[in-house]
C-alpha cells in the first residue's frame, strides 16, 4: 500500500515580532489560520481535522494549550492532535497533517504551529535543573557553539562563513514583509563587527526570539487538482537519535543523514543540488547552513562552506537557501519548522512574493530540534508525484 | 484501510515510584516486556511515538530523554504528542495506514507524585481568564458532578455504585493503586472530599508508564493467534469554556462513538477519572446495559497521567487476546471535565476499520 497524493493548497503566517502585544495566543494562531484558509479558499467548517504544534509548554506557561485554544482554532467538534518534537515540531506537525490525508483518513486538514515567546522566558524555560542531568544554563547558543567549532576544525572553513550566511539571510528578510528582523545594511563586515556571544557565534549570527504562528492546509488529490498552484508533497521524513552518546556525530548526525537519504529516495532525487530549486533549511545560528548543506547531501562533507562562500546559496545562486530570511530573521520556535515547510510550498506555488525564486518547481522544507537530534523534512513540488 | 492490531501491552501503575527514577529507568523494563511478548527487538519496530507532559515532568522537553530509553543509535522514525498514550497510538495507527511502516511501539509516562496534580492540571485552563483563579481539577469535577445531580441525571448512590464495582474489580488487578470493595452504604458513609465527591469518586494520584505495540496484517498474526484488531478509531474535542458547556454532557465523546460501529461490544474500558464521568460516558457512548464496564477497575483505581487512556486500550486488547471478549471498546479522555475524547473498538475479526471520516 502506498500513500495517497496530498498537496498544500493554503499557507498563512503572522507578522513576527519580539512581542505581539496586540493578540493573545488564540489571536496569534487565528491570524495565521485565517490567512491559510483564505489562501485555500476554504472556511473552518470545511476542515476535517486540526493538528497543532508548538515547542515546550513552559515557553508560555500553559499546560497543553491546545485544550483552551480548541475553540479559537476552530477545532471544537473536530479531531485535534497536539504534536511536540522540540524545534522540529513545526515540520512534524505538517507531516502528521499530511499523513492524515495520505492515509485516506481525512481530506482537508489544517496544521497550525505557534510560539508566543514574549509570554514567558525561553531561556529560563530551557534551564530547569533536573537531578543527575547536565545543567545547560547558557541557552541554545551555548549548546551549539562547540558543534560549530568542531565543524570549523574539521572542514577548515574560514572564520567569515557564518557572517556570509547571516548577511545573506538578513538581506533576504528585507523582501519578506512577515519577517521579524528587517535589519537594513547588514553586510559580512557588520556581522563580523557584532559582539561575540558564544565563540565563534556572534550576536548577528543568532536568531531572534519571536512571537509568531504559521498554518498550512493540506488537501486530498481531487481537491488539489482543482487548484492551479497546489504544492504536491513528494516525500516526508522524521528521524530521531539520542541526546548524548560517545559515538554520536553532533556536527553531522546520523539521524540527519538517514532522514535526507530517505527523503531523496521518496522524492526520486539522486542529485539534490541539481534537482532541488530552492531550500528552506532550519538555520538558527548562521554556521548551520554549511553544516546542513553537507548533511543533506547538497555538498560533500567538509565542502558546505565553499558552496556558501561561492554565493550558490544566495537568492540568485544555484541553490537559493532561506529566501524568506529563515530562522535567523524570525524564530517563533514552535512555528519555525512549519515556516520552513510553508515557505517551500509558497516557492513551488509561485506565491513567495518579493522573495520568489523564478521558476522554482521543487523545494525542500527542513527542521531540526533538541540537541541536533530530531529531524523533520519534506519535499514539495509544482508537479504531482508520478507513483 | 489496512488491518492493524494491538499485539503488545505493558504497564506500570503505582502510588509513587520507589526512589526517583528517570524516564529512561521507567521505560526500559516496559519496552522489555513488549519485546518479550512479540519476540521482536527494537529493530523490528517501524515507528515510535510517545505521549507525555512537560508540566508533569516539571521541565521542558520531557520526552527527549525518554527517547534515550529506546536506544536510538542507529536513529529511529519517531514522534511525540503532548497527549495521552491513546493519541500517540492514533498517530502510530496513522503512520501504519500511510503504508510507510508495518509496526509501531507507542509509550507514555508520567510521575504525578512529584507535584500537586490537581494544581498542576489547573495550568491546563485558559491562562488569561481561568488559571489566575486556580480552580483545580477535583473542584471542577465536583461542579460537574453537582450539575448532573441537580439535573436529576444521577445521584450519589449511582456514583457510589460505580466506585464499588471499580474497587471490587481492582482486587484482581495487580497494578491497581486502590482496591477493595465494601458496600454502597459504607462508601456513602465516608466523608465528602469535594462536595459531592468523596475520595473514592476521584481517581488516585498515580505514577506510571505504559506501552502498546501495533502491527499490520501478517505482522500481527506473527505475534498473536488472536490479535486485537483495531476495527475503528475516532477522536474529537469540545470547547474548554466551563461557563458555556453543558457539563453533564460530552459531545466529543458522543461524536467519536457515533463514527464507529459499536454493535456487539461486550466489554468497555472507559477512562473516567471521576465516578460520575463514567455515567456521562455511558450515556454519550450509548452503551447497552449488558456491556461489562471496566473489568480492570478503571481509572478510579489507578490513573497514571498520560498513560491511563492508553491503558484502557491495552486492557481491552488483553481481553480479546484471551478470548474473553469478541469486541471491546476502549476510551481515553483529556482536558477538564471530559473535554477531549478518543474511542476505539477492538475485535477478534479484521475489517471495517474507520478512521473517523466526517
Amino acid at each position: 500500500m502506498s500513500k495517497l497524493p496530498a498537496a498544500v493548497i493554503g499557507v498563512g503566517q503572522t507578522h513576527h515580532r519580539a512581542k505581539r502585544e496586540d493578540v493573545s495566543m488564540a489571536g496569534l494562531c487565528r491570524e495565521a489560520i485565517d490567512r491559510a484558509l483564505e489562501d485555500a479558499q476554504m472556511t473552518l467548517d470545511e476542515i476535517d481535522a486540526i493538528v497543532v504544534g508548538k515547542a515546550p509548554d513552559l515557553f508560555e506557561g500553559v499546560m497543553m494549550p491546545e485544550l483552551f485554544l480548541a475553540e479559537a482554532l476552530g477545532a471544537a467538534g473536530k479531531p485535534l492532535l497536539r504534536v511536540h518534537t522540540a524545534g522540529s515540531v513545526g515540520g512534524s506537525t505538517a507531516i502528521v497533517a499530511a499523513s492524515l490525508v495520505q492515509a485516506g483518513v481525512h481530506r482537508k486538514v489544517l496544521a497550525v504551529a505557534y510560539e508566543k515567546q514574549s509570554e514567558s522566558n525561553a531561556m529560563w524555560a530551557l534551564s530547569v535543573p533536573v537531578p543527575f542531568n547536565m545543567p545547560v544554563h547558557a541557552g541554545a547558543g551555548g549548546y551549539f557553539a562547540p558543534h560549530v567549532r568542531s565543524y570549523i576544525r574539521r572542514s577548515g572553513a574560514p572564520s567569515h562563513i557564518g557572517a556570509v550566511v547571516a548577511a545573506k539571510d538578513r538581506t533576504n528578510a528585507l523582501k519578506n514583509p512577515y519577517a521579524h528582523l528587517h535589519n537594513e545594511g547588514t553586510t559580512v563586515e557588520t556581522v563580523l563587527a557584532s559582539q561575540m556571544l558564544w565563540d565563534p557565534i556572534r550576536y548577528d549570527e543568532t536568531c531572534p526570539s519571536s512571537d509568531g504562528a504559521c498554518a498550512v492546509v493540506v488537501a486530498a488529490e481531487d481537491i488539489a487538482d482543482t487548484r492551479p498552484d497546489a504544492a504536491w508533497i513528494h516525500g516526508t521524513v522524521m528521524r530521531s537519535e539520542a541526546t548524548t552518546a560517545a559515538e554520536r556525530d553532533q556536527v553531522n548526525p546520523q539521524a540527519s543523514r538517514d532522514a535526507a537519504a530517505s527523503l531523496w529516495k521518496q522524492a526520486g532525487i539522486t542529485n539534490p543540488l541539481e534537482q532541488i530549486d530552492v531550500a528552506e533549511i532550519y538555520v538558527p545560528f548562521s554556521w548551520f547552513e554549511p553544516m546542513w548543506l553537507e548533511s543533506l547531501g547538497f555538498a560533500e562533507e567538509g565542502t558546505g562552506w565553499q558552496l556558501t562562500e561561492s554565493g550558490a546559496t544566495a537568492m540568485d545562486g544555484r541553490l537559493p537557501v532561506n529566501c524568506s530570511g529563515g530562522v535567523l530573521s524570525s524564530n517563533p520556535i514552535g512555528a519555525s519548522g512549519m515556516l520552513r515547510f510553508a515557505e517551500a510550498a509558497l516557492q513551488v506555488r509561485g506565491r513567495a512574493g518579493e522573495h520568489q525564486v523564478d521558476g522554482a518547481r521543487r523545494a525542500l522544507g527542513h527542521a531540526y530540534g533538541g540537541g541536533s537530534q530530531f529531524f523533520s523534512m519534506w519535499v514539495v513540488a509544482a508537479d504531482k508525484p508520478r507513483n | 484501510m489496512r488491518d492493524v492490531a494491538v499485539v503488545g501491552f505493558a504497564q506500570r501503575q503505582m502510588q509513587d515510584f520507589d526512589g526517583s527514577p528517570t524516564c529512561v529507568e521507567l521505560l526500559v523494563p516496559v519496552f522489555k516486556e513488549c519485546y518479550e511478548q512479540t519476540g521482536w527487538t527494537r529493530r523490528d519496530i517501524g515507528f515510535w511515538c510517545s505521549g507525555s507532559s512537560d508540566y508533569l515532568a516539571g521541565r521542558s522537553f520531557s520526552f527527549v530523554q525518554a527517547v534515550d530509553a529506546i536506544g536510538v543509535i542507529p536513529p529511529v522514525n519517531e514522534s511525540h504528542v503532548e497527549m495521552d498514550l491513546a493519541w500517540a497510538m492514533y498517530e502510530a495507527w496513522l503512520k501504519i495506514q500511510t503504508g510507510e511502516v508495518d509496526t509501531a511501539l507507542v509509550y507514555a509516562f508520567g510521575k504525578s507524585s512529584a507535584g500537586v496534580l490537581r494544581r498542576t492540571l489547573g495550568l491546563q485552563l485558559d491562562p488569561y481568564t481561568m488559571t489566575p483563579l486556580w480552580p483545580d481539577t477535583v473542584s471542577l469535577a465536583g461542579l460537574q458532578a453537582r450539575a448532573g445531580i441537580d439535573a436529576g441525571l444521577w445521584d450519589e448512590q449511582a456514583m457510589a455504585e460505580v466506585a464499588l464495582r471499580s474497587l471490587t474489580d481492582a482486587e484482581k488487578n495487580e497494578h491497581a493503586v486502590r482496591r477493595g470493595g465494601s458496600s454502597v452504604p459504607e462508601l456513602l458513609a465516608r466523608p465528602l472530599y469535594a462536595d459531592p465527591l468523596r475520595k473514592h469518586d476521584c481517581a488516585p494520584v498515580t505514577d506510571g508508564a505504559a506501552a502498546i505495540v501495533l502491527a499490520a496484517g501478517d505482522r500481527a498474526r506473527e505475534v498473536r493467534d488472536r490479535p486485537a484488531w483495531l476495527s475503528g478509531i475516532s477522536h474529537h474535542i469540545d470547547p474548554m469554556s466551563m461557563g458555556t458547556r453543558d457539563l453533564t454532557r460530552s459531545p466529543s465523546a458522543a461524536r467519536s462513538a457515533a463514527a464507529l460501529d459499536l454493535t456487539g461490544v461486550d466489554v468497555a474500558e472507559l477512562h473516567a477519572p471521576f465516578s460520575h464521568q463514567e455515567l456521562v460516558l455511558h450515556r454519550e457512548l450509548a452503551l447497552a446495559d449488558d456491556v461489562r464496564i471496566n473489568p480492570s477497575g478503571g481509572a478510579l483505581t489507578g490513573n497514571p497521567m498520560f498513560s491511563a487512556g492508553g491503558i484502557r486500550v491495552g486492557e481491552a486488547a488483553r481481553r480479546i487476546w484471551a478470548g474473553e471478549s469478541d469486541k471491546a471498546l476502549a476510551h481515553a479522555t483529556s482536558g477538564p471535565a471530559l473535554q477531549q475524547n478518543l474511542v476505539c473498538t477492538l475485535g477478534a475479526a479484521t475489517g471495517s476499520t474507520t478512521g473517523g471520516h466526517r
